[in-house]
Order: C-alpha cells, then structure tokens, then sequence
C-alpha cells in the first residue's frame, strides 16, 4: 500500500508539472505584455508598473474590431451549415443504412487523414476560377468541405447507436422520413449536434491555412490568420506582439473556459471517434 | 419521398404481425436515403476531393499558375525524391514524431500509470482545464508565444540560467543544430495533455479490480504496467499516436509562424514547402507532387498503425 500511495504523490506531482508547463507560454506573454511599450522585456516576471494599457493600444494597432466580426460571421457561415448537412448525412449512413454507403465512408475516412496541405494548391485555382478568392463566401464554403468528413463521422457514430425501431415506428405511424427525421431524430441527436458545433467553432475561429491562402486581406481573415501580417509588422515590438496575440487568443480561451465540461467532453469522445 | 420511404416499412410492419424478425433483415435502404447524404457528399466533393484529385494531375506537370502548364511526366516526383531540400524536409517531418508523438504518449501513459485516477474533483478541472489549452488556442498563437519563450530573453534561457546552465543559452530558433528540436518542444507542447488527459480518462475506465489482483499476486509497478496498464489502454494509445503521428507529418502553422523553415532550411518540413512553392515560387507542379508524396507518406504509417491498435 505505501508503494502505491508513493506512486500517487510522483503521479500528482508530474500532473502539476505538466499543467505548469502547459500554462507557462502563456503567462510568458502575459508578463511580456505588461512591461512598459518600447521596453526588451527578459523571461517572466512580474512588472513593478503593470501597464494595462498595453492591450488597448494592442487592440488599436492590431485592429481587433474587425477581425471580431470577420471571425463571427465565418462561423455564422460554416458552422450551422455543417451541423445541419452531416446530420443528415450522418442519418442516411447510421438509420437509413443507404446502398453504397459504405463507399461514402471509406471516403471520408480517407477525408480525415488527408494533410490539407495537399489540396490548398489547386484549391486556390478552383476557387480564382469560381471569382471567390478574397472572399468569405469563399473561405466559408471551403471550410464546409474541409470539416465535412469529420462532422459525417460523428454524426453517424450517434445515429448507429439509435435503435432501428424509432424510425420503423415513426414510418408505421405514417410520418415521412423528412418528418421523422426533423421531429423525432433531430431533436434526440441535439447533445450530439451541439458538442460537434463547439469543436466547428474552435476549428473554424482558429483556421489559418485555407485563411492564410484564399484571402489576402488579414480583416477578411480569421483571427488566427491575421496573426500572419500582425507578425510580420510588429516582429520587433515584443510587448505589444505579445499583447496583441493574447488578445487574438481571448476569445477561444474564454468560449473554453465558459463551456470547459462540454469541450472536454467533445475532445476526449472526438478524439475517440475520429 | 413519403410514399417510397414508407410503403417498404408498411409492407414489413404487414409481415411483422406474426414475427418481427424481417423487419430487423432489411440492412438497406431505399436509394431516396441518398438525398439526405447528398449536400454533404456535393461539399466534401467539391472542395476536398476534387482539389485532390487535381493534386494528382498537377503533379505530372511543369505549371507556374498562369502560363500554359507543360506535361513533365514523372520529373515532379523525381526531384521530390532526389533534391537534397525536400528529401531533408520529409526527414524532418519523421523527426517530428519523437516530440509530437512518442514523448506525449511516454509522458502521458507514465502520468497515468502512477496516478490510476484521480480522486480529488479540483485537480480533474484544474487537469482539464489547463492540459487542454494548447489544444484550444490557434496554432499561430502557439507558435508566438513560443517564438518569445525560446527567445535569447525568454523563459527557456531564464529557467536554464537559474539551474546553473548559462552556458547553454542561446537563440533556441536561430540554432541551426537545436532549431529543430526547438519546433519538436513546441510539438510536444501542443501535445502532451491532450494525451496525459486521454490516457487518465482511459485509465479510469480499466477494472479497478485487475489492478487489486495484480496487487495481491505481488506484481511491482512495472509488472503491472505492462501486464494491465498498456493492454487497457491500448485502445487510447492508439488514438494519440494516430491523431499526433498526422499532426507531426503535417505540421504546418506551428512552423511557418515560429521559423517559416529557418534557419537555412533546418526546420523545413513538407506541409511549408508545399506553401511555398505553390504560393511564393509558383512551382504548382512541384508543390502538387510534395503534396501527394506527403498524402501516400501519411497513409503509408496511419494505415498499419490503426490495424495495429485496432485488432485485439
């Protein structure tokens, strides 16, 4: 027994070790940002003078406003479209059972191991070709596609876990697949749509390949890929580099923190499924 | 719709008076289930599979994105696989995994190992919470905080220094010998806890019961490890490997945002070249043959290791 508990306290120590580490960059930034504009800050430390201020003139340089919306109203564009096409999708594999459906899976199965890198090239093509480029609409519509596979499979592990008979007992009682899907499959897969809408909100918030490469203007950009041109000017300047990145990152930070059971949750069973 | 999607379970609900077995038998649908998979299939379709395939047909030609593209045959891939550069960035690539991959695993199973699971409800939030960070925040944001961290004035040095290793210090990034296993801490970072956190949460789920007859049969920690802990989990320690095998091949934003490939080509790896040389040299033949080498690549190391962690 006392060998056991030993290994416990080496346990809980290496545990608090590792959430030291994990937390460390960002108290690194934290304590870069609050040292006086102009100023070479060195390691962590706490200032004498916390300049506070340092992040809003960070949200100033950066441009922070517009990004804001720029990144809401690409998630207003990609998350509910996918969240409604791979529930259907997902029924039509998991309940319907559709002829050749296994085909469409070994596809996406295929889907979720591809390096997105391989497709950003001629996907920059299809896209000057569609006139889309520099556009949301266009980014919005590829991010669709890209998260599609991963969102199918989730949806479908949900619905191969509902009994058949739901759907045959709605078809005796007449209602049409349509009817039976929107009033009674809907409504019982809400905790899996909505856990799947928060890892689509991360994802797309924090996009930075198909951002970087479909759009030039960073305020058209997600945040994350606006961090590319804010790098590039403010290199030199490390406290309101730092300042401006913590800024770039609040907002998933406190989205996580707020729903901090529910990300969980969907990242230890997304992880599982995917 | 209604009428085709219905009148099969109409006709197998008139059979099902007597027995309720054949309406369990009809395994498929009706082709109309299609139309539910349909927008799904036209999305992923248009804008993963297509530019995929257009991958492939790029890669057999020499394109600057503009002019006429002029067929080349196999030259695209030749140079993949004979140019020094992108020979050393798919090397880098391998030598990813041991911070992305095999680190966090060993980390993460010996947390596990030690802890069983964890009994006090504070340190399951504070774990949760903090371990999944790295997971939350973009990777560009990673990638600067990091920049800062292996700073000549950043924490790194700083810890270094107050251990008594000033010797050591140096620009971590700017390194051409630690450059690269500079990336791979920030690699590790991103992925530690999640694995430390998959790896308790799989643990917990193990019989408390084995682990209590291990005890009384006298088996030591290690024993026990092996015996319980890595058969239990291994299911969990597939998915790490997995999901972190990919991330190491494909490491993009972690890369192009702390060192874009620097210095020199030290920390190139495929998924930055692919950028570059589609993008900034118009080299789209090139960049499109990287991008399949880099596919089969991927493909080539998952596919074993998924069979491998999946059969019993």
């Amino acid at each position: 027994m006392t060998g056991s508990t030993r290994e416990r306290r080496t346990g809980t120590v290496l545990l608090l070790l590792t959430m030291l580490f994990a937390v460390l960059p960002l108290l690194s930034m934290l304590s870069a940002a609050l040292q006086p504009q102009g100023s070479v800050p060195s390691g962590i430390s706490w200032p004498s003078d916390p300049q506070w201020h340092n992040f809003a003139d960070a949200w100033r340089v950066a441009d922070i406003s517009p990004l804001l919306v720029s990144s809401v109203l690409l998630v207003l564009g990609v998350v509910p479209a996918v969240a409604l096409m791979a529930t259907m999708a997902g029924y039509a594999l998991g309940q319907l059972r559709i002829p050749g459906g296994g085909i469409f899976f070994v596809l996406l199965l295929f889907g979720l191991t591809l390096p997105h890198e391989a497709t950003v090239v001629p996907l920059y093509h299809q896209m000057r070709d569609y006139g889309l480029l520099n556009s949301r609409l266009g980014l919005v519509l590829a991010l669709i596609g890209v998260f599609m596979p991963f969102a199918v499979f989730w949806m479908r592990a949900h619905f191969q876990s509902v009994p058949v008979e739901l759907s045959e007992a709605a078809a005796i009682d007449g209602a049409s697949r349509w009817k039976s899907f929107r009033h009674i499959q809907v409504p019982l897969a809400l905790p899996a749509i909505s856990s799947m809408c928060l890892l689509l909100f991360i994802w797309t918030w924090n996009n930075f390949l198909q951002a970087i490469v479909l759009i030039d203007d960073p305020t058209h950009r997600t945040m994350s890929g606006a961090l590319l041109n804010f790098v590039g000017q403010y290199s030199t300047d490390v406290v309101l580099l730092n300042a401006g990145s913590l800024l770039i990152m609040a907002p998933t930070i406190v989205v996580f923190l707020v729903f901090q059971r529910q990300f969980s949750k969907a990242l230890l069973a997304g992880a599982v499924k995917g | 719709m209604t009428a085709l999607g219905s009148a099969p379970a109409r006709a197998a609900v008139g059979q099902d008076v007597a027995r309720r077995a054949p309406v369990r038998r009809r395994r498929h649908g009706s082709w109309s289930g299609w139309l539910f998979a349909l927008p799904a299939l036209v999305m992923y379709g248009v804008f993963v599979l297509r530019p995929m395939l257009a991958t492939v047909q790029y890669s057999f030609f020499d394109w600057d994105g503009i002019t006429v593209a002029e067929r080349v045959g196999l030259d695209n891939y030749r140079r993949v696989l004979t140019d020094p550069d992108l020979v050393s960035s798919i090397g880098h690539a391998f030598f990813l995994i041991i911070f992305f991959t095999i680190v966090p695993v060993a980390g993460g199973l010996l947390i596990a190992a030690l802890l069983q699971e964890l009994r006090q409800k504070w340190l399951v939030t504070g774990a949760r919470t903090a371990l999944f960070l790295p997971q939350i925040i973009p990777g560009a944001a990673a990638a600067i905080a990091w920049v800062w961290m292996l700073s000549i004035d950043g924490v790194v040095n700083q810890l270094l220094g107050l251990v008594g290793l000033d010797s050591v210090t140096r620009a971590w990034l700017g390194d051409f010998t630690w450059a690269l296993p500079s990336v791979g801490l920030i690699g590790l970072w991103l992925q530690l806890g999640f694995c430390t956190i998959l790896l308790i949460s799989g643990i917990g789920k193990i019989d408390a019961a084995i682990y209590e007859a291990a005890r009384l049969d006298g088996a030591g920690f290690f024993a026990t490890f092996r015996a319980v802990t890595l058969p239990g989990l291994k299911a969990q320690i597939g998915v790490c490997v997995t999901v972190t095998v990919i991330a190491a091949l494909a490491s993009f934003d972690v890369v192009l945002m702390s060192t874009q490939g620097g210095p020199g080509n030290a920390t190139m790896v495929p998924g930055v070249l692919v950028y570059q040389l589609g993008f900034t040299e118009s080299r789209v033949g090139l960049a499109s043959a990287l991008g399949v080498v880099l596919t089969i690549l991927v493909l080539v190391v998952i596919l074993p290791l998924q069979r491998f962690f999946r059969e019993d």
